[in-house]
């Protein structure tokens, strides 16, 4: 907007043309901010006499038929009131509301699936007796047991040499060690389960003979899997670490490794015991590598180093494989098995936000 | 050898006698103590600094006087950081980066081989552009980082003086008595870099580089850390690295002026000489065009 160049002067002149700032010519209006709810309802009101009508009714069908009607109406109605910018935002915007709701269905609808068959296995019994000698029925405690002693031998394991070799990659590392190590790590984070519980099996075979069946064998298994994983989210957390921070360090005239442990690793633990949670979470419930290491017992053993142990998956596979007498109790208690694994995974979840949350450094 | 460092040590201690006499005559409480210590003088000889095959810094040949403020001044990228690093081994930690030449300190080469560059940085501190006291630390454990990160173990009542005379040195200790255990990322800007001073001072070096300390602050802030540094001048040899010029002419004592010929050339220092006659006559003509303003 100029003014034409012989009026330069002093004063206040009238613009040559409207600015039009406003919304835009076509409508010019707001919808309600109601709206976009009633088009949803009226969509699902309508898509459900339609089906009902035909007689194909089904909900899932239902659903999607009301996506679509309710994106064509609110992109009908919003071009005619505000333009045809904002109706294909609102468009949009309901189509990706609607994505994210398919992406919730089977979180939700498993959650609600795994609670509703599994309360009914929950007892006093489920967690304070074992199978041991017992036909039918029992309780898991052997289970439980064994998978927090054998996924915290798995995290003893793991977490020292995951996060040594992490501050190798980020702190020391350079060239071809640095460049083979990565791609290790890459190539770990791959391994199928089973593959890692064979090679466990296969060590301890070496030197005890076949057959050998140990708690210990499961953890190995679990940080052959977990180490990828803890080596990934350290490095990220590590590298973060602001770099001006080892240079105040340096100049206090403090050595390289009294740098990391003192200064980079106390910022970085938050992050760390995030990333050594979710680690865990992951291996928790690893079915595969422990069936061919921990083997099956019925009874409870909490000695990694000593015979067989029971987890909380294999515990539900082997309750769902061999129901034995009484099925629907075995059932129930596999149920209630997976529960369980569930429940722990969560609150390792809500215990590592709650450590991040308490302990992170805000760093500018 | 031993005798030597006996005759330092009976030097250091009737200094030390001497000073605190003389805090004892000195009035105000809130005033730091006026110390005098003689500093030592760094001298650099033929120093060339590289990132890898480029050179950043050419032949450089400067005495940096003990108990002296020496302000390196220049335009962008023409090697007076690089050569900061140099004088208390933080160059070399850039991957590739090499150095070339003698630098030493009271005559002692500091890039002797043999030499261990943490020690050469205890003698020789540093305090950073943007201010960056440690994050998980308190503003008194901040201050000790200096000791306790090296492991010196001091009794907490050493510890307790330490932080005191050092915040109080920073001229900070007024305004953080009451909070020495709160965060130390909680201060603002002119308080974290008087925070970071403190760090410094706290170890005794005996040099104290400056890398651009002002720039990150509000004029406010700036006065504030100035006054500081014609403060510390008493007890330390300072070397401060600016791109404002009229903080060089106000607030040091000698004045280097480095320059680049062109982009891609490695830079020289042109001119180093007493502030006043640099800003006011330079024998070289490139310095009078700088320090005037024809280009920066």
């Amino acid at each position: 907007m100029t003014a034409p160049p012989e009026k330069r002067a002093t004063g206040v002149e009238p613009p040559t043309r409207p600015l039009a700032l406003g919304p835009s010519a076509v409508g010019g209006g707001i919808l309600p901010v109601w709206g976009q709810y009633a088009v949803v309802a009226g969509a699902l009101a309508f898509s459900a006499a339609l089906l009902l009508a035909l007689g194909s009714f089904s909900v899932g069908l239902m659903l999607a038929l009301t996506v679509l009607v309710a994106c064509v109406g609110i992109y009908a109605w919003s071009r005619v009131v505000e333009g045809p910018r904002r109706a294909v935002d609102r468009a949009v915007t309901l189509t990706i509301a609607a994505a994210f709701g398919l992406a919730m269905i089977p979180l939700i609808s498993l959650l609600f699936e795994v609670t509703k068959r599994g309360i009914p296995g929950l007892s006093a019994e489920f967690f304070s007796d074992d199978a041991r000698g017992v036909i039918g029925g029992g309780g898991a405690q052997h289970a439980i047991v064994g998978t927090l002693v054998i996924t915290g031998v798995a995290v003893v394991i793991s977490v020292p040499i995951g996060i040594m070799a992490a501050i190798y990659l980020v702190e020391y590392g350079a060239g071809k060690l640095r460049r083979a190590l990565t791609f290790f790590v890459d190539v770990m984070t791959g391994i199928p389960s089973i593959v890692a519980g064979l090679f466990a099996y296969a060590l301890f075979e070496l030197f005890f003979g076949p057959g050998i069946r140990l708690g210990v064998m499961g953890s190995v298994a679990l940080s052959v899997l977990m180490i990828p994983i803890v080596i990934r989210s350290a490095e990220e957390v590590l590298k973060i670490v602001p770099n001006h921070l080892r240079e105040a360090s340096y100049a206090l005239g403090t050595p390289k490794w009294k740098t990391i442990v003192k200064i980079v690793l106390p910022t970085a633990f938050a992050g760390l015991v995030t990333g050594v949670m979710l680690a865990t979470a992951r291996v928790i419930g690893e079915t595969a590598p422990l069936l061919v290491t921990t083997g099956v017992i019925d009874s409870l053993n909490s000695d990694p180093l000593e015979g067989r142990m029971q987890n909380l998956a294999v515990f539900a596979y082997s309750e769902y494989r061999s129901p034995g007498v009484n099925k629907q109790e075995a059932y129930d208690l596999a149920w209630a098995a997976a529960l369980t694994l569930i429940a722990i995974v969560m609150i390792l979840s809500i215990v590592a936000r709650l450590v991040y949350r308490r302990y992170k450094t805000e760093i500018r | 050898m031993p005798e030597t460092e006996v005759n330092e040590a009976e030097k250091a201690l009737a200094e030390r006698q001497e000073e605190t006499a003389q805090a004892k005559t000195s009035s105000s409480q809130s005033a730091p103590t006026p110390e005098r210590r003689r500093a030592k003088t760094i001298e650099a000889r033929n120093v060339n600094l590289y990132y890898g095959a480029f050179q950043a810094v050419e032949n450089v040949s400067m005495t940096i006087a003990p108990n002296k403020v020496t302000a390196l001044i220049g335009s962008s990228g023409c090697g007076k950081t690089t050569f900061l690093r140099s004088l208390n081994r933080m160059h070399e930690l850039t991957p590739g980066a090499s150095v070339e030449g003698e630098i030493t300190l009271d005559g002692e080469n500091l890039y002797a081989p043999g030499v261990d560059p943490v020690k050469v940085r205890r003698l020789v501190g540093m305090v950073f552009q943007q201010p960056n006291p440690f994050p998980t630390m308190s503003i008194y454990d901040n201050v000790a980082a200096g000791l306790t990160l090296n492991s010196r173990r001091i009794k907490k009542s050493d510890k307790d003086a330490v932080v005191e005379r050092s915040l109080r040195g920073a001229h900070l200790w007024d305004e953080v008595k009451d909070r020495l255990d709160r965060p130390g990322a909680g201060l603002s800007g002119g308080q974290q870099q008087r925070l970071c001073i403190a760090r410094a001072i706290a170890v005794e070096p005996e040099v104290l580089l400056m890398d651009e300390p002002c720039s990150a602050l509000d004029p406010v802030a700036t006065l504030a850390v100035e006054d500081l540094i014609a403060d510390l001048k008493n007890r330390f040899t300072i070397v401060v690295v600016t791109h404002n010029m009229q903080q060089a002419a106000r607030a040091s004592d000698v004045t280097a002026f480095f320059n680049l010929e062109e982009s891609g050339k490695p830079g020289r220092l042109v001119e180093v000489d007493d502030t006043e006659t640099i800003f006011t006559k330079p024998s070289k003509k490139a310095t009078e065009d700088y320090v005037s303003g024809r280009f920066g």
